[in-house]
């Protein structure tokens, strides 16, 4: 038998449960204490399509080190709270592993591993004696274990009990008994099991200011910081609690303190194709709008999406990406959706899509979206994922500049028409492709124009005439390399030793590649890596390719769509661009990345002679 | 081709409305639809309603979807901002831009096809909001540009140009739009423009979701003898339920009516609609009945048309939403955005 485990601040634990019975507000209690105790973790939920009864789990890594990326590999520490996945359960404990388990009805010894170390609390016998009520039975037992998890892990306990108390606030007469229940598990522990075991949390000072939020909660908060006010939105998962979040943020901030009347307007649309064609018809109008979505809502907006870009109306589509292709796993994360969204639309088409690695880019690029929308009067997507929509993540404090206004771009005012500026909606005035609007009611007789998804003079006059369709598709053309210049720049990270090898990457991947490039970097294999943060790619992309010999294409799905991207759209030698692909729908890992990457870099120092 | 301008040529004596505009103010480019199309005559009557609601052009938008009746919207209302936007698609982008400002006039045009095939779907959502509007439904029964195959309102039975039969059964709009809460529901015919024009400015008027069925007859495809949407059919079977008078403010009636068959409804924004009941059992406020006496009216094979139903103050979109008064595209960065003091109490209840 192995050694049992022995870290500090430094391992996985992960909690088997059944959907629908309670546990999520237990299990984030949890998370939330290692916070507290200034140890960096990053919890995820893995669950099925399903309300009640399916198999779920949460898993959390604490790094002390910081690393937020899934770990990969087994877990350290099993709480198998649903006797239908225990099996699979068991085994995915890592050997010298430990298993905290209901031990109210006796398990057969098959049922256990040798090389894991079990430790048995009898969590419903403790509740069937302490609580009548059955849904009391199923609650407290959730609290219980924490409390037993308290002991064993030797958490601190005035936090938990504060933590308690927060997260019960506002019902208060709830927080005595989850603090005795809680106290019940612990107390049992302390008595009967050697606490604290191999695994320890140890007060840390390494959570700073950081925040602890979902991506799609964040990104709704960036549309409301962004200007948003009209939200047309159709249920999927993984994106509908991102319209959900906007709500109850719209509730907070946006009522008019007075009147009780809102600041903004949403509505469940029937389906997509309606949700888009509401957001185009607000934004042509002058509000600024925006839908959530998912793969399969983007694949039946494409007609509309078409028509946004041709008739150049601004729109903000939060993408949050999910297995596909049809239905494909619908709670599984991918970053799958960058061909669909880049060239949504039959007909020549681009658009402008934002990559946010974490909740504070959701956020931040939530609001930016707005502007650029606005200002480049066209689609913009924001490619969120399930990883960063749907998990909380540990990111740093949301920021605003309180002189920010919002750039509604190229806009003529009446008064601009009064004083005979020349108006023509497709007139191409500054060299930039981008022309001015007007919006609907301005003038009683000027800046009127007839806005249509068949082709037109710079007038906005119906025309089929080829050399004017063929200067509008021009000037969009001119109009995407504007783009270039004002979506986030990619951000580059050199490696401590020179080296030609590079690697790319984007959104959610961000955490697994910091940590695998400190990994490759303790092998000796050194790497630069570039983060896009933007399509259409900025000039510093095709430079940091040409300054590399080989680089690595580091995305979550199979047929390297973003590697297609900088081959079609940068013009790079595709034997240059290496695909490291992650897609069975488990957000990538560091060790996935480490070893993909060390196996084809082959480990060549650099300006040594190959022996 | 490409769009055809109306000559600049104006009568010097051309009477002009209150607002100083003449009629021609009102109109768009030249109609490129086929002569003798009943679409033109719906554009003449939007025309004339709107020059005598002294309607200033710059406060309607006008937006259709795909086909030959959504093409219209070119040809009048040149000063007011247009959308031409996805087939079948009109009513979502209607909705839009009126969360966006619920103080323009949105008028939506739309053909049987756009609205009863391929935009059903969202024909019936947009009617069950409530999205103050006018609907405007060109009713050929046929499939204009693409040269005259079936639509989905062509009534079972009837004949195609070619001589084929539909056997399919018709989709009647005016008893969906029933069903679904419009609270102006009129149905008209594009050759009687006396009866057309009350009811488009009756519509303008409402604010609510406000539906017309007008039955359009298409000259190229749809006016031979089988067909149920000719002239010569409508005229025939063409039966109003009652007459409309549109005005601006309440005033003296003077005519003498018998007991009963005259009605006044004042709308929510003050107009007032006079109603001359020519069916006598009709009673346009009551939704349920008046779903009852259509249906059998179509069993006879008879067209009803008139106002058919009418609520006179209706709860739109806005009030269920309880939206502020100013428009959502006036708001300001002041209005909207919480600021960074918000956002760090927000950064503090996450650590």
């Amino acid at each position: 038998m192995p050694k049992p485990l022995e870290r500090v601040n430094d391992f996985v634990i992960k909690f088997a449960n059944v959907n629908g019975s309670g546990s999520a507000s237990a299990n984030t209690l949890f998370g939330k204490i290692i916070l507290r105790m200034g140890i960096p973790a990053a919890p995820r939920n893995i669950f099925p399509s399903n309300i009640q009864g399916l198999p779920t789990w949460y898993e959390i890594r604490v790094s002390e080190a910081g690393w937020l990326g899934s770990r990969g590999g087994g877990v350290d520490l099993m709480v198998p709270m649903n006797p239908q996945t225990w099996d699979q359960d068991m085994a995915s404990v890592e050997p010298g592993g430990y298993v905290v388990y209901d031990s109210t009805k006796p398990l057969p010894p098959s049922k256990f591993r040798d090389d894991v170390t079990a430790l048995g609390v009898p969590l419903t016998q403790m509740c069937n004696e302490a609580y009548t009520d059955p849904r009391q039975r199923q609650l407290f037992k959730n609290v219980m274990y924490v409390g037993a998890l308290a002991a064993l892990l030797d958490m601190e306990v005035e936090v938990v009990e504060k933590l308690i108390a927060e997260q019960f606030w506002g019902k208060d007469k709830l927080i005595k008994p989850n603090i005795a229940a809680m106290h019940m598990g612990r107390d049992w522990a302390l008595k009967n099991l050697p606490c604290p075991i191999g695994l320890r949390l140890k007060r840390a000072d390494k959570v700073g200011d950081r925040i602890m939020m979902e991506g799609n909660s964040a990104a709704a908060l960036g549309a409301v910081y962004g200007g948003a006010t009209v939200c047309a939105w159709y249920p999927i998962t993984p994106s509908s609690s991102l319209a959900e979040a906007f709500t109850s943020h719209c509730k907070r901030f946006r009522v008019d303190q007075t009147t009780s009347r809102r600041k903004y307007a949403i509505v469940q649309a029937e389906d997509e194709l309606s949700s888009i064609g509401m957001v185009i018809g607000a934004s042509w109008n002058g509000a600024r709008a925006f839908t959530s979505t998912s793969g399969p809502g983007v694949s039946l907006m494409q007609e509309f999406i078409g028509l946004a870009y041709f008739a150049e109306i601004p729109a903000v589509i939060f993408d949050v990406q999910r297995a596909g292709p049809s239905t494909g796993m619908p709670t599984r994360t991918q970053q799958c959706d960058l061909l669909s969204a880049a060239y949504a639309s039959h007909g020549d088409t681009k658009h402008v899509l934002l990559f946010p690695e974490d909740p504070k880019e959701c956020f931040d690029f939530g609001a930016l979206a707005f502007d650029l929308a606005d200002r480049l009067q066209t689609p913009i997507f924001v490619m969120l994922d399930l990883d960063i929509g749907m998990n909380e993540r540990l990111c740093a404090p949301l920021k605003w500049d309180d002189t920010r206004r919002m750039d509604r771009g190229k806009i003529m005012t009446a008064a601009d028409l009064d004083s005979g500026k020349p108006f023509g909606r497709y007139l191409d005035v500054d060299g930039d492709g981008i022309p001015f609007r007007t919006y609907p009611g301005t003038h009683p007789n000027k800046g009127a124009f007839f806005t249509r998804g068949t082709s037109k003079d710079q007038y906005a006059r119906y025309t089929e005439e080829g050399p004017a369709y063929v200067e509008n598709m021009t000037r969009l053309l001119r109009k995407f390399d504007t783009a270039k210049t004002l979506v986030p720049q990619p951000i580059r990270k050199d490696s401590a030793q020179p080296t030609r090898i590079g690697a790319i990457y984007f959104g959610s991947t961000s955490p697994a590649m910091d940590e695998a490039m400190h990994k490759l970097a303790g092998q000796g294999v050194h790497l630069n890596t570039l983060r896009l943060r933007a399509f259409p790619f900025h000039q510093d992309v095709s430079a940091f390719c040409a300054a590399h010999d080989r680089v690595f294409v580091v995305e979550q799905n199979r047929d390297g769509q973003m590697r297609t991207l900088l081959m079609s759209e940068c013009g790079i030698d595709p034997a240059k661009l290496v695909s490291v692909l992650h897609y069975d729908g488990t957000p990538i890992t560091a060790k996935f990345i480490s070893e993909t990457i060390a196996k084809e870099a082959n480990v060549v120092p650099f300006r040594k002679a190959v022996s | 081709m490409s769009y055809l301008p109306k000559p600049k040529f104006r009568h010097p004596g051309l009477p002009k409305n209150k607002l100083g505009y003449t009629r021609r103010d009102y109109e768009g480019t030249v109609s490129t639809l086929c002569a003798g199309c009943g679409h033109d005559s719906i554009s003449a009557a939007i025309i004339q309603a709107c020059y005598e609601l002294d309607l200033e052009p710059h406060r309607l938008a006008k937006l259709s979807g795909i086909g030959c009746s959504s093409k219209t919207p070119t040809y009048f209302l040149g000063q007011s901002h247009g959308f031409n936007s996805v087939h079948g698609r009109m009513p979502s982008v209607l909705t839009g831009a009126n969360l966006a400002n619920r103080d323009l006039i949105y008028l939506g045009v739309s053909g049987d096809g756009d609205s009863a095939s391929i935009g059903l779907g969202q024909f019936a959502h947009a009617i069950r909001r409530g999205v103050d509007m006018v609907y405007v439904v060109e009713n050929n029964g046929v499939y204009g540009l693409t040269k005259g195959q079936f639509s989905a309102t062509a009534d079972a039975g009837s004949k195609s140009k070619w001589g084929a039969d539909n056997n399919d059964s018709p989709i009647d709009m005016v008893a969906l739009a029933l069903q679904l809460g419009a609270t102006y529901v009129a149905r008209s015919f594009s050759g009687d423009k006396q009866q057309l024009v009350p009811l488009i400015k009756g519509a303008l008027g409402h604010r609510g979701a406000a539906f017309i069925d007008c039955i359009s007859p298409c000259v190229a495809f749809n006016n031979h003898p089988g067909s149920t949407k000719s002239f010569d059919y409508v005229r025939e079977h063409n039966e109003a339920v009652n007459a409309l008078d549109y005005m601006p403010v309440r005033s003296e009636i003077t005519a003498d009516y018998p007991e009963g068959a005259h009605e006044q409804v004042t709308q929510h924004d003050g107009s007032v609609l006079n109603l001359y009941k020519l069916a006598a059992d009709y009673d346009v406020h009551d939704r349920i009945a008046a779903m009852t006496y259509l249906q059998k009216k179509n069993a006879e094979g008879e067209i009803a048309t008139g106002l058919l139903y009418l609520d006179p103050s209706p709860k739109d979109l806005h009030a269920h939403l309880q939206t502020v008064e100013a428009p959502l595209n006036h708001l300001t960065d002041a209005d909207l955005i919480p600021g960074a003091a918000a956002l760090e109490k927000f950064n503090a209840a996450r650590r």
